[in-house]
């Protein structure tokens, strides 16, 4: 656990990143005896893990994770060879996740014309890293980033676009509505894509989704393929209690009435394509994805 | 649908290597048949014949001829009753004066030789008449295949080309052949459905059959009067009535000499279809069904002994049962009950059998919910789902669908049953059900759709008038306080009921589909179905 805080600290690391290696980790040092133990205690780890740190990628990638490992027939009928072999995916899927954010990169940064704007929401290292290739590709652009309250994460995001050179503006999140009309594109990343195709992200993303289909304005999502989760919300009040809230809240409040909620999802009706490093899909393919991934 | 004879003709263009090579696949499947098979041959190239002659030459200089007698073919069918039932893929060029079928193959037998004759005649027949401009037929106008291809052609099944003169020439003949009584249609139909068969419950199929002498098994009659007289509805029971029948058939059936048991079951089969279609057309589900027993029959090996077999066919059949309806119904219980929240209000339409078992499992596991039942004239199903649920204990609300608008806006979600999932994601169900989704769309309510994957089914289409049932329009004449308006409805000319069964719903109404996979989206529907033939 501690070693997952460690890990967190590097504000590069996606927490669902972080929350991989530490169970990566964990699977090193633990001694189970029969494979069905060995998968109880990572899924305890992973409990415990979303308990300190409730974000869909935690659990998503949790749950890949574990499923990658032992997808593989474990024929062997050495324990310790088992676990090897474990141990070794393990380290292919980290270095394969590590990987994709430069693949979406490299895939959505041509979606970006020359002096096109650009509106996004809130602080995502993906579309830093998208906006990042744009600009050395010699694109001409500028970004409106909201502010996102509760955490004023889009000021941070603000920051690291100046450092990059780029020129940026921070908008209210109430004036979405305003700035529409003189945007081109919308790109927002994801903390989680459900098998609907929709997207959960930070609380505003939705309305920004309304407005850019008001105004038939492309709608971008960036989102890596680990943080395909198996959830399927009808609506804003069908995802699960605990996505939305922080953990410590959920433990120590009792009333959720009065809690806000830190994630919105946003249906796929309002989405026009989603950049994974599978590819490039439209919502309906995402669930095409999904059971290839899960069944 | 499972359209039980069917044939599959290649369309081939008559350069002579090809009809030397078919010659002698015609030769080679020739050899070892018996006198009824070299029958049905000669019988069905008779017909081929006829067919020729009303055909429309494609220009004489082409020299080419289609055979676009294929329907559409059950993929499964077995591979050893193709070839039987294939009718022999003979080049006749209809310009050619005479058939080179009859000059190339060598007689086998007298029953070939009557048939070479008989061709013959035929083509002398057609040469005479000459290039006469035959009615277009909608069988020929319909899927083109290239004709140069080998290719079998899709064609419209026979129950709704209803108006196509030929097609219903055809079907007669083909009942004829296997003694199953033609059902004849009833009352005026309105003019946009008049390619589908209308029948009237007053008038069963039953009443042409005799007794004694019936080539159809009885527990299949008895099926074909509870279809028809809507004593089975829903798809799920037609299905499983349907394979307890097949059980018991298989029961009494005794494999004649010289014949196997494989091939022979499924030509008797293939009667009790056809007569099973004539008392109401068949589902979707019970389509899938027929296509696995016939599958799981032809794999049967011959040198399997016959109480085995049958032992291993009714086991077969046990187990289809038990894994795709009630397996599914629990898997699909277990999915939809997380999705029935405290406090919902949900919505159902007519009586789906899945829905009332998912919202019984519902109640059972402690879940608050009220239930609002959506009924709709001439059926009034919603009672029988009402009776069912107030039995349980839930609370129910009862609406005609009229009063649709007026609920919505108290629903919190909407389930459906569906009678088949088509290719493109469209949801077959009762008519009114897209009307549901349609309003419920309208007032953001989430619908959701339960279907088992037995159901899910190969067919595209986008409109419900295509490929659609008809049932008696004497349900629609009302009596109230002793007074029927409609009862003189046929003296009237301009006047039409329609009683229809099924709609169609596009799936950006659908948001969510249950399955016994999981939770899929609507468009993932054909996903589904190339992962279950990859499977097979």
């Amino acid at each position: 656990l501690d070693e997952y805080l460690r890990i967190r600290e590097d504000p590069d690391v996606a927490s669902a990143v972080a929350a991989i290696r530490s169970l990566l980790e964990f699977l090193k040092r633990e001694q189970s005896e029969t494979i069905l133990g060995l998968r109880e205690n990572m899924t305890k780890a992973i409990h415990r893990l979303e308990e300190t740190d409730s974000s869909v990628a935690v659990s998503s990638g949790g749950e890949l994770f574990l499923r990658f490992i032992s997808l593989t027939s474990l024929e062997h009928p050495d324990l310790s060879q088992c676990k090897n072999v474990m141990i070794e995916r393990g380290e292919l899927f980290l270095k394969k996740i590590s990987l994709s954010r430069g693949k979406v990169g490299k895939l959505c940064h041509t979606f970006i014309k020359d002096g096109a704007k650009i509106l996004t929401h809130s602080s995502s290292r993906v579309v830093l890293k998208v906006l990042e290739n744009a600009a050395a590709d010699n694109k001409r652009f500028t970004v409106y980033v909201t502010e996102s309250q509760p955490d004023s994460a889009g000021k941070l995001m603000a920051q690291k676009l100046c450092n990059l050179n780029i020129p940026v503006t921070v908008v209210l999140d109430a004036a979405v509505g305003y700035i529409m009309e003189k945007v081109d594109l919308v790109i927002v990343g994801a903390e989680g894509v459900v098998e609907s195709g929709g997207v959960i992200n930070k609380i505003g993303t939705y309305q920004m989704a309304v407005c850019s289909k008001a105004h038939n304005k492309p709608f971008y999502v960036v989102a890596e393929s680990f943080k395909f989760v198996r959830l399927y919300p009808l609506n804003q009040q069908d995802v699960p209690d605990r996505f939305k809230y922080k953990a410590d809240i959920l433990k120590t409040v009792k009333d959720l009435n009065q809690e806000h909620p830190m994630i919105d999802y946003t249906p796929p009706s309002l989405i026009t394509l989603l950049f994974t490093d599978l590819g490039v899909l439209t919502p309906s393919a995402v669930s095409d994805e999904l059971i290839k991934l899960y069944l | 649908m499972a359209d039980s004879d069917g044939r599959q003709v290649d369309s081939i263009n008559h350069s002579t290597e090809e009809d030397v090579k078919l010659q002698e696949v015609v030769q080679a499947k020739c050899e070892g048949k018996e006198l009824t098979k070299e029958e049905k041959q000669r019988l069905r190239k008779e017909k081929k014949q006829h067919k020729k002659n009303k055909k429309d030459d494609r220009g004489p200089p082409e020299k080419e001829k289609e055979k676009e007698k294929a329907s559409v073919l059950a993929p499964s069918k077995p591979a050893t009753q193709s070839p039987a039932h294939k009718a022999a893929p003979v080049p006749v060029n209809a310009s050619a004066s005479e058939s080179p079928v009859a000059a190339e193959k060598p007689a086998k037998s007298k029953a070939e030789q009557r048939a070479e004759r008989r061709a013959r005649q035929d083509t002398e027949r057609a040469s005479k008449q000459g290039k006469k401009e035959g009615g277009q037929q909608s069988a020929s106008s319909k899927p083109k295949a290239t004709p140069n291809e080998l290719q079998p052609v899709k064609r419209l099944p026979e129950h709704i080309q209803v108006d196509d003169p030929a097609a219903l020439k055809k079907l007669a003949k083909k009942l004829e052949r296997q003694q199953v009584p033609l059902r004849s249609d009833y009352g005026y139909k309105v003019s946009l459905f008049s390619h589908l068969h209308q029948y009237s419950r007053k008038n069963p199929p039953t009443q042409q059959i005799s007794i004694p002498a019936t080539v159809i098994h009885p527990s299949i009659v008895r099926l074909g009067l509870q279809y028809s007289q809507g004593i089975i509805a829903g798809s799920n029971a037609r299905s499983v009535a349907l394979l307890h029948a097949f059980k018991q058939v298989i029961q009494d059936y005794s494999t004649p000499p010289n014949e196997e048991l494989s091939r022979d079951l499924v030509n008797k089969l293939s009667p009790y279809i056809s007569f099973l279609s004539q008392c109401r057309p068949l589902s979707a589900s019970m389509g899938n069904a027929i296509k696995h027993i016939k599958k799981e029959i032809s794999n049967i090996p011959s040198q399997c002994k016959e109480e085995e077999a049958k032992r291993r066919l009714q086991e077969c059949i046990d187990s289809y049962i038990n894994e795709k309806i009630i397996l599914a119904s629990e898997a699909i219980s277990k999915y939809a009950i997380e999705k029935i929240s405290d406090g919902d209000v949900i919505l159902v339409y007519g009586c789906s059998s899945l829905v009332n078992h998912i919202l019984c499992e519902a109640f059972e596991k402690q879940r608050k919910f009220r239930v609002i039942v959506v009924d709709s004239r001439p059926r009034l199903e919603g009672r029988e789902a009402l009776r069912r649920l107030v039995k349980k204990g839930i609370r129910c609300t009862y609406v005609l669908i009229s009063a649709l608008s007026y609920i919505l806006p108290e629903v919190s979600k909407v389930f459906l049953g569906a009678h088949a999932l088509l290719a493109n994601g469209y949801v077959m169900s009762r008519v009114g059900t897209s009307q549901i989704a349609l309003v419920a769309k309208a007032y953001n309510v989430p619908v959701l759709v339960c279907c088992e994957t037995y159901k899910f089914c190969e067919r595209v289409q986008t409109d419900s008038f295509v490929s659609n049932e008809l049932d008696d329009p004497d349900d629609l004449i009302v009596t109230r306080n002793g007074k029927t308006h409609l009862e003189n409805w046929q003296t009237v000319k301009s006047l039409g009921l329609l009683n229809l069964v099924y709609d169609v719903t596009p799936p950006d109404f659908v948001d969510l589909v249950i399955t016994d996979l999981g939770m899929i989206p609507c468009t993932s529907v054909p996903v589904v179905l190339r992962v279950k033939n990859v499977d097979q």
